[in-house]
């Protein structure tokens, strides 16, 4: 084709037609009058007035309280059902022994053996007795959390108030948190959870699959005004309160105590599940 | 240009196959029909959502956008709108508290205009009245 002044012109003019075409084009297509552009809500958050509020939220369990799994189960029961946390019976039907029962195990709270919890704690002369007890093992909520550093989407990261938290809208899924977490305090969900639910507690909602899932100190509850699940079926075995305030009654269960894996008082709070290796 | 008569011929019957829907809209005269939202007792007797009415149509996914935001990451967990009312700030207990039609209220809307929004994978809906 011959680059003239007059194919220029053509060229310019039919471009200018297609653009000035353009607006009526988006008119015909659009659904009508009435389409607005977005606009931010107006209005104000803020704090619920009757909200539990600490510098630095911390939890306290009394294991001499606990003998058996018959003590655990009504606390752990307590935090499954509000938190909509799924069991499935398929996978417990495996064979015994079978690791594929547990292998889309949901959990926040549960049960573990001392040498699990307490590793550096276990020795040849630990009294016979720690081994045959269960220990309450949840998400420990840890000052300088390596699950948040690891999240590349900070889903997971910390309040200010020291509760590590998930938004499992921000969740892809990567499960990097969970192998940084030294503690497993971390499930995945391979399987929609709505599945492994009989009963779904409508007020919290379940979780989808793909996101990692963990205790959040009940924040929900918290905003309510009232103690976590697990705290509130414990009957005093589990205390929960500000770790800055040196009148709390966690402070003052802390308060004196050598911890020796012979006492077997261990504390399991904010930033130290370790408390029995740091207080030696 | 070889077959000049009949490719243009061609381009022509071809652009107005496609730009028939635009034709159409624009002569048969109907409005498209907007799908019909139904109000439940609850929300007939509130009369305001928690913005007024015209908002909530344009922007409530931004309102639900900011309530995230702010339950989720800042913990605060009360909406004061803006006649100063306060609201808990929850997809399933406060906003399905009202509209728990949710399948004559957000689905009609949202399979008319195709957003899929993924909010109820996990958020729960209250039983229907």
């Amino acid at each position: 084709m011959e680059n003239s002044r007059r194919m220029f012109l053509k060229m310019a003019g039919i471009t200018a037609a297609g653009l000035a075409a353009a607006p009526a084009l988006t008119t015909l297509a659009s659904s009508g009058p009435g389409e607005k552009h977005k606009e931010k809500p107006v209005g104000k958050v803020m704090n619920n007035a009757d909200a539990l509020t600490a510098k630095h939220w911390g939890m306290v369990i009394d294991t001499r309280k606990f003998t058996s799994a018959s003590d655990l189960e009504p606390i752990i029961e307590a935090c499954n059902k509000i938190h909509n946390i799924p069991k499935f019976d398929d996978d417990l039907k495996a064979m015994m022994f079978s690791s594929d029962k547990k292998r889309h195990e949901i959990k926040w709270i549960w049960e573990e053996e001392f040498g699990h919890l307490f590793p550096d704690c276990e020795n040849r002369y630990l009294a016979e007795r720690l081994r045959h007890i269960p220990f309450l093992a949840l998400c420990n909520h840890c000052e300088n959390p390596p699950c948040v550093r690891a999240c590349p989407t900070k889903a997971t990261f910390q309040r200010a108030d020291g509760i590590v938290m998930m938004d499992y809208h921000r969740c892809i899924g990567c499960r990097f948190c969970m192998a940084a977490c030294p503690y497993g305090s971390r499930s995945f969900n391979f399987r929609d959870p709505r599945e492994g639910l009989k009963e779904i507690n409508v007020e919290y909602p379940t979780r989808m699959r793909g996101v990692v899932e963990k205790c959040n100190f009940c924040a929900e509850r918290l905003a309510k005004g009232q103690l976590p699940a697990c705290v509130e079926a414990s009957n005093g075995a589990i205390l929960f309160g500000d770790l800055d305030d040196p009148d709390s009654d966690v402070r003052a269960a802390l308060r004196g105590r050598v911890l020796e894996p012979s006492l077997p008082f261990i504390t399991s709070y904010n930033n130290m599940r370790w408390s029995c290796l740091i207080q030696r | 240009m070889k077959n000049k008569r009949l490719i243009l011929t061609g381009l022509i019957i071809f652009f107005a196959i496609v730009t028939v829907p635009l034709w159409y809209n624009l002569f048969s005269g109907k409005k498209p029909a907007a799908p019909e939202l139904e109000y439940t007792a609850k929300a007939k007797a509130a009369k305001v959502c928690v913005e007024p009415t015209a908002f909530m149509k344009v922007n409530h996914m931004e309102l639900l956008y900011m309530w995230r935001e702010s339950v989720v990451r800042k913990g605060e967990r009360t909406y004061v709108n803006s006649n100063g009312k306060k609201f808990n700030m929850s997809l399933t207990n406060t906003c399905l508290d009202c509209h728990s039609n949710k399948d004559k209220f957000c689905d009609r809307c949202h399979e008319y205009s195709s957003v899929r929004p993924y909010c109820w994978d996990c958020h729960n809906v209250k039983e229907k009245e």
